[in-house]
């Protein structure tokens, strides 16, 4: 329990850099992903191809090889940087920001892929009504089928969050101080490695059980009615 | 796949025909515009030179560095792969027990390796194995790499395991039992190598998440094909060209991995279908294939 009490403030900041990282992460990869499934379902081959490379080459690449390439390529090699170079905290800022383009980008993919199983799961009724009353796929896409969709992937993407919340753990490799940089300091330093295993098991089955649970729920409650 | 389009669009007449053709040009154009700003700021930092490029052309570059790292990643993957089936099917096996205590215990153990991240694991397994002196210190971080990912797909696999023998009708159990059966000899029998046609497809996509998670050996020092990949940038110092030349390799081994998930699962669509006495609807591959499946999401459908 000292161990505990020593490295309280220390966990608090580095679980809640795991928050911060999942939280932003997710908002791009649902933006983008929203965006790349609207692109694999569109009536333009050019668009659908881009869709379908982005989601192959990105689904394929480990995380760990994409967040490095973050930091190697696009900042180390490209001078790609995305905070303010003049600040004091600027490098500790650069790769929290870099890392979390490279979480998005990479379940962004995901994300386009659940999106797009639940387009499917939308009746061919819903759509060819919309289309019937003169609805553009734009006007179809946004009205129709994805309020219905996205209601049918809430489970999916829970579980895509949930995944992206551990996933979150690897932007320790650019140096950012979310929960395993600080467990594997911790286990190096302190003689009790059973304790600082279980603190940290512990944290993520917090984080990711309620999640798991609310999705359940929410998929549950609103599922459309079919 | 391809009945999906016409779900949100007509079948193009000759005027849509027209505009799709024009917005397809007008993607295309900013495409090759995004193309050639990338292909100016490549080549501003002097990301295109022949020096950076050339090392990927000699062997020596291939047999000290990328080589070693193919090796490293595919026997971290083959090894946790393996072992990871052998766990996940006793602990899938185990979750179907008739005893409330081997069941619960097995649920308990499946649900907390999937509510840890792989990476924790693994800085844990490294950790274990360093103080109690398990394995020589070469073979330290390999057995940490497969320790994260046996325990992790294994309680995955065995979700899937369990999923694939509930999909099968009761008749079978039934029909077993009336023939005098022992539970032992039903399972192994009956119901195992029925429900393993329902599981391929799941399985090869989580065969695809080991090998693409065992690059997580990076960030405890093994030697595997991002880590080696990153050792070549920094010797010829071209970082950039060496973690595309890596990437490019992942791809190609896990898309090798998927087309083979792809071919296995149509061929027991339509293959098995005459055959078969039972076809097993096939276990769902959770929402995303390739992702981890997490949380309390894979629902049984049985």
């Amino acid at each position: 329990m000292d161990i505990l009490s020593e490295y309280w403030d220390q966990l608090i900041s580095a679980f809640w850099m795991t928050i911060k990282l999942t939280a932003l992460s997710a908002v791009g990869a649902l933006v983008l992903g929203t965006i790349l499934a609207a692109m694999r379902v569109s009536p333009i081959p050019v668009a659908r191809w881009i869709g379908t490379a982005y989601v192959t080459i990105f689904r394929n690449t480990p995380l760990t090889l994409i967040i490095i390439f973050c930091s190697f390529g696009l900042y180390q090699t490209m001078g790609v940087s995305l905070a303010p170079e003049n600040s004091p905290t600027f490098l500790v800022d650069n790769n929290i920001r870099l890392a979390i383009l490279g979480l998005s980008v990479y379940t962004a993919a995901f994300v386009c892929e659940s999106l797009r199983a639940g387009i499917n799961t939308v009746h061919v009724g819903q759509a060819e009504a919309g289309r019937s009353l003169g609805l553009t796929f734009a006007q179809n896409l946004r009205l129709i089928v994805l309020p219905q969709a996205f209601r049918s992937v809430i489970a999916p993407l829970g579980s895509v969050l949930i995944a992206l919340t551990k996933n979150s753990t690897i932007a320790s490799v650019i140096g950012v101080a979310e929960a395993s940089l600080l467990m594997k300091s911790m286990i190096e330093n302190e003689a009790a490695i059973f304790v600082v295993g279980g603190i940290f098991a512990l944290g993520f089955v917090i984080l990711t059980l309620p999640m798991g649970l609310l999705f359940g729920y929410l998929g549950k409650r609103l599922e459309v009615a079919r | 796949m391809r009945a999906e389009p016409t779900l949100l669009y007509d079948v193009p007449g000759p005027k849509a025909r027209n505009l799709y053709r024009l917005l397809s040009v007008a993607v295309a154009v900013a495409l090759g515009v995004i193309g050639y700003l990338v292909y100016r700021a490549l080549d501003s930092k002097g990301q295109l030179t022949s020096e950076k490029w050339s090392p990927f052309t000699e062997s020596t570059s291939w047999t000290t560095y990328l080589l070693p790292g193919i090796r490293g990643t595919l026997i971290a993957a083959a090894l946790s792969i393996v072992l990871a089936l052998i766990l996940g099917a006793v602990l899938g096996i185990a979750r179907l027990s008739d005893h409330r205590v081997i069941r619960s215990a097995a649920g308990f153990f499946v649900e907390l390796f999937r509510a840890i991240p792989v990476l924790i694991l693994m800085i844990f397994a490294y950790q274990l194995f360093a103080d109690y002196q398990v394995f020589k210190a070469k073979y330290l971080a390999l057995a940490a790499v497969v320790t994260g990912l046996t325990l992790y797909n294994g309680s995955v696999i065995a979700e899937i395991v369990r999923a694939g023998i509930k999909s099968l009708p009761k008749g079978q159990t039934e029909a077993a039992k009336a023939l005098g059966m022992r539970k032992s000899m039903i399972m192994r029998t009956i119901l195992l190598p029925q429900a393993v046609t329902a599981m391929l497809p799941a399985l090869i996509s989580q065969m695809v998440v080991a090998l693409k998670d065992s690059a997580l050996g990076y960030l405890i020092g093994y030697v595997e094909v991002v880590r080696s990949g990153q050792q070549l940038g920094s010797f010829y110092g071209n970082y950039l060209p060496a973690l595309l030349v890596v990437a490019a390799i992942m791809i190609v081994l896990n898309s090798a991995l998927t087309l083979l998930a792809t071919r296995v699962e149509k061929r027991l669509r339509t293959g098995r279908r005459g055959r078969a006495a039972v076809v097993p609807t096939a276990v769902p591959v959770t929402a995303v294939p390739g992702m981890d499946l997490t949380g309390n999401e894979p629902e049984v459908r049985g």
